[in-house]
């Protein structure tokens, strides 16, 4: 073994107690750092993927982003309006299929036509707004996870009857529809149409299972009193990352409002990016917390062996052998701590992952968390790097003692 | 005429404070190849300075000290520490072992350091110096389960583990009983008898330093006398 090794060795394992102190500080640090990055970016992951899954990665609607300019702004250059509201009654997307065919030569994904809208659902006495949206079946399992969703019927079932619809399977449940019912839906516009369940879906999220209904595009139509009105492209991209600039292209294109996931949740992206910077600070803080047993343990080694140092030094020793002897030790400390620490890490993980719970607004109960070589790298980089600044201090110290002094002293 | 093995040219070290101490002050000596010396003096002389001085553990504060011909005032750390391990070997009061390591790792550690040898040779040189001293049955012992006497000819194998030329002691025998004091002498004895070995020894048994070659008498940091006290290669 290598001199170096084999004096840094020997001083860490004859201070077994003081040694192991250390090493648990560096241990706990990394595994609980390991847990709580798998947990932080497992719930992040998880909660893009959702987002992702349920949302549209771009939604073209006809809505304008600013209201038309008026043609007294046009005429005089002094004239300027303010708050000015645009349009109530929505126009549509001109020529929505052709716009599609348009945009499928070149948008790496598969895109559909949508109709929002508002209705009141009266069934068995009760009256409830729900969101209603006009899909067209034979496209939409290609922009939307709604097909896997089917707890009752299928996308197809909306052929099944005119007037058909597909309601979120809380929603049914709290009116007491079953498949088969006849329910009320009235527009905003006036229109009133008896409609028939065909089927029900579960996506998870309370809010959509408890307010969304799906009919045949034509259905919609009807309701917003508009023949043939889409008012809303929804596009799913093959890669989702690739959404925004998609989106800023369709925009430029079309001329239309388009909204990639990422700026529609801006806010939680954000959020996102500040629960993160606040993890990794405090991941940081608890490895340089660790990193002060190493200090610890470094330092009372260096001021123990201060007789050993003079000696070695008056044998011969190098100023940056003795510092190396004790930097090493320092890494030893460092390298058993995060090893140990990886399997913390890891079982930590595995419990967390788990634990039952329950939360009100989705189905998960189990706390998704991710598993990472990125994580465990990190904590046994960040966890070296402090211990390696913990020995250096101490070697440096010892380093630098004049073997004379010593010697005079024991003497 | 062959060159000196330790030159020291006017060498004067000064502690530094508020009151400066003088501790060696303008010493001029040479010390020859076989040489068996002897530095004596009252306590606090500036004897073991000297030592440290000629055995580049210190620096002096003016003069020169030469190994082997050379100066080594313009020499970095390193190199100091380089001549330090293969040109010189100590031995001190106190054995100054690592108590972790066996008696045979001991000896070893400086020949590792310098790294010449293959691990099995340093193992094997190791023994043989151990066996030499009569230490071949306590090998595999650690220094707290030797005796004091023991432990300084494990001092003396560790001192001799790179071969130099010469050896300095520092009251070698200061802390060890009678029978412990004459085994010790009579090993620096036979170092420079038989293996031919310059050895320099701080003393304050004058009856020690009057079968020693020469004896060099400290008193305030000068050099009160230089004498012959047998020639050398004469056995005492």
């Amino acid at each position: 073994m290598n001199l170096i090794l084999t004096i840094a060795w020997t001083h860490v394992r004859y201070r077994a107690r003081q040694t192991l102190v250390a090493i648990l500080g560096v241990m706990t640090g990394v595994g609980f750092s390991i847990m709580m990055a798998a947990m932080m970016e497992g719930s992040q992951d998880d909660f893009i993927k959702t987002l992702v899954d349920a949302l549209p990665h771009i939604s073209v609607t006809d809505e304008l982003r600013q209201p038309t300019r008026q043609p007294a702004e046009m005429t005089y250059a002094a004239v300027e309006f303010h708050g000015l509201t645009p349009e109530v009654r929505r126009p549509g997307i001109k020529n929505p299929f052709a716009t599609i065919a348009s945009l499928q030569t070149w948008v790496a994904g598969a895109l559909t036509p949508s109709v929002q809208s508002k209705a009141v659902l009266r069934f068995a006495g009760r009256n409830l707004t729900v969101s209603i949206i006009g899909i067209d079946p034979r496209t939409e399992a290609d922009v939307s996870n709604l097909a896997t969703h089917m707890k009752q019927g299928t996308l197809k079932s909306l052929y099944r009857s005119s007037n058909a619809i597909l309601l979120g399977d809380r929603l049914a449940n709290k009116i007491g529809a079953r498949v088969n019912s006849n329910i009320t839906l009235a527009s905003a516009e006036g229109a009133t149409m008896s409609s028939t369940v065909v089927g029900t879906f579960h996506t998870g999220f309370r809010v959509t299972d408890e307010t969304t209904g799906y009919v045949l595009l034509k259905t919609a139509q009807i309701l917003e009193k508009q023949t043939g009105i889409v008012n809303e492209i929804r596009v799913r991209t093959s890669d989702p990352m690739q959404a925004r600039l998609i989106s800023e292209r369709i925009g430029e294109q079309t001329g239309y409002k388009s909204i990639s996931w990422q700026e529609a949740q801006e806010d939680l992206l954000s959020a996102i990016t500040l629960r993160n910077v606040l993890m990794y600070t405090i991941v940081g803080a608890i490895l340089l917390v660790a990193s002060f047993g190493t200090y610890n343990i470094i330092s009372t080694i260096t001021h123990e062996k201060t007789r050993d140092i003079a000696i070695l030094k008056s044998l011969g020793f190098r100023d940056q052998t003795i510092r190396a002897i004790f930097i090493l030790e320092a890494l030893l400390v460092g390298l058993v701590g995060a090893a140990l620490g990886w399997v913390l890490g890891y079982l930590l993980t595995r419990g967390l992952a788990s634990l039952e719970f329950k939360t009100p607004f989705s189905d998960y109960n189990h706390l998704p968390v991710l598993y990472s070589a990125k994580h465990y790298l990190l904590a046994t980089g960040v966890a070296l790097f402090s211990s390696l600044i913990a020995g250096y201090f101490p070697a440096r110290a010892a380093a630098r003692l004049h073997p004379v002094d010593i010697i005079r002293g024991a003497t | 005429m062959s060159t000196a093995l330790i030159e020291a040219r006017k060498v004067t070290k000064i502690l530094g404070g508020i009151v400066p101490v003088t501790l060696v002050q303008d010493i001029t000596l040479s010390i020859m190849p076989r040489e068996f010396i002897a530095i004596t003096g009252p306590s606090g002389s500036g004897k073991s300075s000297l030592l440290y001085l000629l055995g580049l553990l210190d620096l002096p504060t003016s003069g020169d000290v030469l190994i082997d011909g050379r100066s080594t005032t313009g020499m970095t750390e390193g190199e100091r520490a380089e001549v330090r391990l293969s040109r010189l070997g100590f031995v001190f009061q106190f054995h100054f072992l690592l108590p972790e390591f066996t008696i045979t790792e001991n000896v070893a550690l400086p020949m590792r350091a310098l790294a010449k040898l293959s691990p099995r040779a340093i193992t094997a040189r190791a023994e043989e110096l151990l066996a030499s001293l009569g230490l071949d049955d306590h090998r595999h012992k650690t220094p707290d389960q030797l005796s004091g006497g023991q432990r300084q000819r494990v001092a003396v194998a560790r001192a001799l583990a790179n071969d130099p030329p010469v050896i300095l002691a520092d009251e070698p025998t200061g802390s060890l009983d009678s029978a412990a004091t004459t085994q010790v002498f009579g090993i620096l004895r036979d170092l420079v008898a038989l293996r031919g070995k310059t050895v320099v020894a701080v003393t304050h048994d004058l009856h020690l330093a009057s079968q020693m070659h020469r004896q060099i008498r400290i008193v305030d940091g000068r050099l009160a006398d230089d004498e012959p006290v047998v020639a050398p290669g004469t056995p005492s």
